[in-house]
Parts: C-alpha cells; structure tokens; sequence
C-alpha cells in the first residue's frame, strides 16, 4: 500500500485548482470505495483530497416543478429515507435500501457511485430511470451531462481532468407515475448485484395507455444500460400481460451480459427477464394509484439466494 | 504527513496527530488503544468495526482518520455508564445474542444506532438494520430477539 497526503478543499474553485495542479491526487468523498481499492493496492494516489466540508453540497431540494436536486455528498442513507425521495422517486429509496449496510449507507453519497462508474453501481440503474442530469464544474466552467451518457466503460466516465460533480438533477415525476428497482444477487445485504433492474412507467390518465417508460438494467453490460427495445415495445401501448412478458424477453435481448463470479451470462438473461416483468408489473400498478408502504417496496426491492 | 486532529470519543476530547492514510480504526485500535472496536475484513464488508460518528452508524475502517476532525465518535467502550451496562449490551447478555463475540461490538452499535432513529422497530427493521455485520455463529436469531427486547426496554430505563 502506497503512502498518500491528505488535501482537503473548502470551496469548489480551491479543489478545481487543487486537482489540476497534480493528476495523483484523488477526489475522496465518503471514501468507502477508495480505501477498500487502495488497500488491494489497485488505486495509488499521490494525495487525496477531501470535498467533505465544502458547504452545500449535501443538499436536498424539491420542487413540484422543477423537480429534485442532488448535492454529490448526499448519503445513500438519505436517498433511502428522505420523505420526499421516497414519495416522488421511489426506485432510488428503493435502490438505496439495497445498497451495502446502513454503516456503508450512513458514509457512501450518491456523487461517489456515480463516478466510480461501476456497470453494478446500486443507485445507478434508478438515477437513469428517473432521467438524471449531472451538473460537472471544471477549470473550462460548468456543463450538464445527462447521466445516461455519463458512463464510458467499467470505472470510466465522461469528467474531464480537474472536474468535479456537484449536483444531480431529476426532473419532476408526471403524475400516474410509479417505479420499482429489484436488486439480485447472491445475498441480501453487503454483495455487488448479479443483476439491477429499474423500471418507471408512466401511463395516460392513471389507466390508459403507456405514455412514457423507462428500463434500465444493471451488471449485465460494461455500463448501466437502457433497455431501448423493450421501451419501445411498451410505449403507446395498453400495457397487458401478454406485452409485458413480450417486452421481459425484448430486454434480454438489450442485455449484454458476461460470465463471471456472480453468475453466468445465461442465468444472467434469465433474471432480467424475470426482474423486467416483476418491475414492470409492480410500477404500472403503482402508477394506477395502488398505494405501496415503503416497507413493502424494500421487500420487493431486495432479491437474494440466500 | 501527520496532520493534527481534535475530535470527541465517547465524550473526551482528543487532540493529536494522525497519518493521511490511517482510518479511524487503526486510530482507535492501535494509537489510541480503544480495542473493543474489532478489525474484521477491512474492507467495509462485515461491521466487526461499526462504531457512531455524529450519532449514526460508520464502518470505521471505511472512514479516513482526518475525515473523522471535529466529529464526535462513540465505540462500545462508551456505552455503559460506570459499572451499569447499556440496555442493548444488557440484553444482549441476558438473551444470549453472544457467541464468539467477535461480531458483537459492532452488533450493539448497530443496535444502537437502529435504537437512535427507530425506538420501536419491527423483527424486519431489525434484521434489515443489522443486515452490514457478519455473525458465523449465532445465527442472529437470539441477537434479534436481545435487539428487540432492549428496544422494549429502553423507555423504562429512561432512556
């Protein structure tokens, strides 16, 4: 293990400037992926740099109209239990639920998850399914990224040298809107996910057709990916039994999945075409007003072997 | 380069200097000597470690000793109160929730931390709670059962 300096930033242009004066020094937040990767000796920073105390970057904010904005240094263990979150973007309460442990919930923030860009990132499959937007600020000024696009490979993303992301921003739900995450994998608490899928759907007047949908799935391509085809087989469409299970199989087809440590690629289709469906049917009944007690939807949202 | 580093564990104030790189428990264990917080994975996996840092649960091998300035830190060390032990510990003991007992710092502060946000959970808020800390040996049956009768508990001893 490498020794390291510890820098710590207390304004946005001190840390900009900070990282563009050395590219060994790494942004550190809740610090739970840097030092377990540190300790396998597979990152080796000259220096990290804190960006826990720059103020205002733990914000929550929702409006009905603009929607909800993210500060990068909000916790996990806020997305699971902000009241607001969980009514108007309950797939990410729900993916937050199923992230680690609630010690790991209480550090982790949802900016580190997002720039470890790990294709099995918890928050990741929800984030996109909900329509987020990055707000990056670098040494060339500010740019929004959607966060869709935000994702370039395992661990690789679009931030540039000295950028930094300060806040997400999802817009505001339509109404008759519901969503469901289910996370599998092969034990309820403290595991990577074998497969994430995120489904929110959004139907005409509450019981007509599908006018909007959103697939994302998770570890089962480099990225987290959106299931375009199974999406368009949905949309404009009264969402029947028959078309759901159509639009499951639509999305193994999206997938791309590899064979390794947590499953085969195989099994791999076959649980997205299973959590596809599940998602698909608990949000479209959410979004005809069914109303689901957030202790319900965790135990939805947590699919284990054991 | 050490760097100075004042903070609060379970009330006293500290003021020395910590390596960039130590986490709050290689300060706690090794320089500081407070081993009742137990070295499992280091790797944020199996909550031996869990301590509270401003009133919630961390896992403090996950956390940068200098991330941890000002911030008030409580270890199982700092929850009896004299000889008098915390409800959680006490039943714990009474319930049998202990085994080997490695796991079981970081149970109670869990619990703990749970009891905090939570005063009346159910069986499932419990077992989600303690769903970051790994036991080989109990089963976690009886350490369920111990976590809801100190929550049953806890409004008669006040507290």
């Amino acid at each position: 293990m490498n020794r390291f300096e510890y820098l710590e930033a207390r304004t946005l242009p001190e840390a900009i400037t900070v990282l563009g004066q050395d590219e060994g020094t790494r942004i550190v937040a809740g610090a739970t992926d840097f030092l377990v990767r540190w300790r396998q000796g597979l990152w080796k920073p000259r220096s990290v740099l804190s960006i826990q105390r720059i103020p205002g970057l733990d914000r929550v904010d929702y409006s009905p109209a603009t929607g909800l904005s993210l500060g990068s240094l909000v916790t996990i263990r806020t997305l699971e239990l902000h009241p607001l979150i969980q009514q108007y973007y309950p797939a990410l309460s729900q993916a937050a639920t199923t992230f680690a442990g609630v010690q790991i919930r209480n550090l982790a923030t949802v900016g580190g998850n997002i720039c470890n860009a790990s294709p099995s990132g918890d928050t990741l499959p929800a984030l996109i399914a909900c329509g987020a937007e990055c707000r990056l600020i670098g040494p060339e000024g500010e740019r929004l990224v959607p966060l869709e696009s935000f994702f370039l490979g395992p661990g690789r993303s679009a931030l540039r040298p000295a950028e930094i992301l300060i806040e997400l921003h999802l817009p505001p739900p339509p109404p008759h809107t519901g969503a469901l995450y289910i996370k599998h994998s092969p034990r309820s608490a403290m595991d990577i996910s074998t497969v994430g899928v995120a489904s929110v759907v959004t139907l005409e007047g509450g019981d007509g057709v599908c006018q909007e949908v959103r697939i994302t799935l998770g570890a089962v391509a480099p990225t987290v990916m959106r299931a375009s085809s199974a999406e368009a087989l949905l949309r404009g469409q009264r969402l029947e039994a028959g078309l759901i299970q159509q639009a499951a199989r639509a999305a193994t087809e999206d997938a791309r999945p590899i064979d390794d440590i947590r499953g085969t690629a195989r099994h791999r289709r076959a649980i997205v075409e299973a959590l596809t469906g599940r998602t698909l049917r608990s949000a479209i009944q959410m979004a005809q007003g069914a109303s689901f007690p957030f202790q319900t939807q965790r135990a939805l949202a947590v699919e284990a072997m054991l | 380069m050490k760097q100075s580093l004042r903070l609060t564990i379970n009330g006293e104030p500290y003021e020395l200097l910590a390596e960039p790189y130590w986490s709050l428990l290689d300060l706690l264990r090794d320089h500081l000597h407070l081993t009742g917080t137990k070295r499992g994975c280091d790797e944020g996996d199996c909550g031996a470690c869990t301590v509270l840092m401003q009133g919630k649960t961390a896992t403090s091998c996950m956390v940068l000793a200098l991330d941890a300035r000002d911030k008030e830190v409580i270890t199982v060390e700092g929850l009896a109160q004299g000889n008098k032990l915390h409800p959680v510990q006490e039943a714990f003991v009474t319930y049998g929730g202990v085994q080997c007992g490695y796991c079981t710092p970081g149970l109670i502060m869990s619990a703990v931390g749970l009891l905090l946000e939570n005063p009346n959970p159910t069986e499932e808020d419990v077992r989600f709670s303690i769903g970051g800390n790994l036991c080989r040996c109990t089963g976690y049956a009886k350490v369920v059962q111990a976590i809801l009768k100190a929550a049953e508990a806890m409004p008669a001893a006040g507290a």
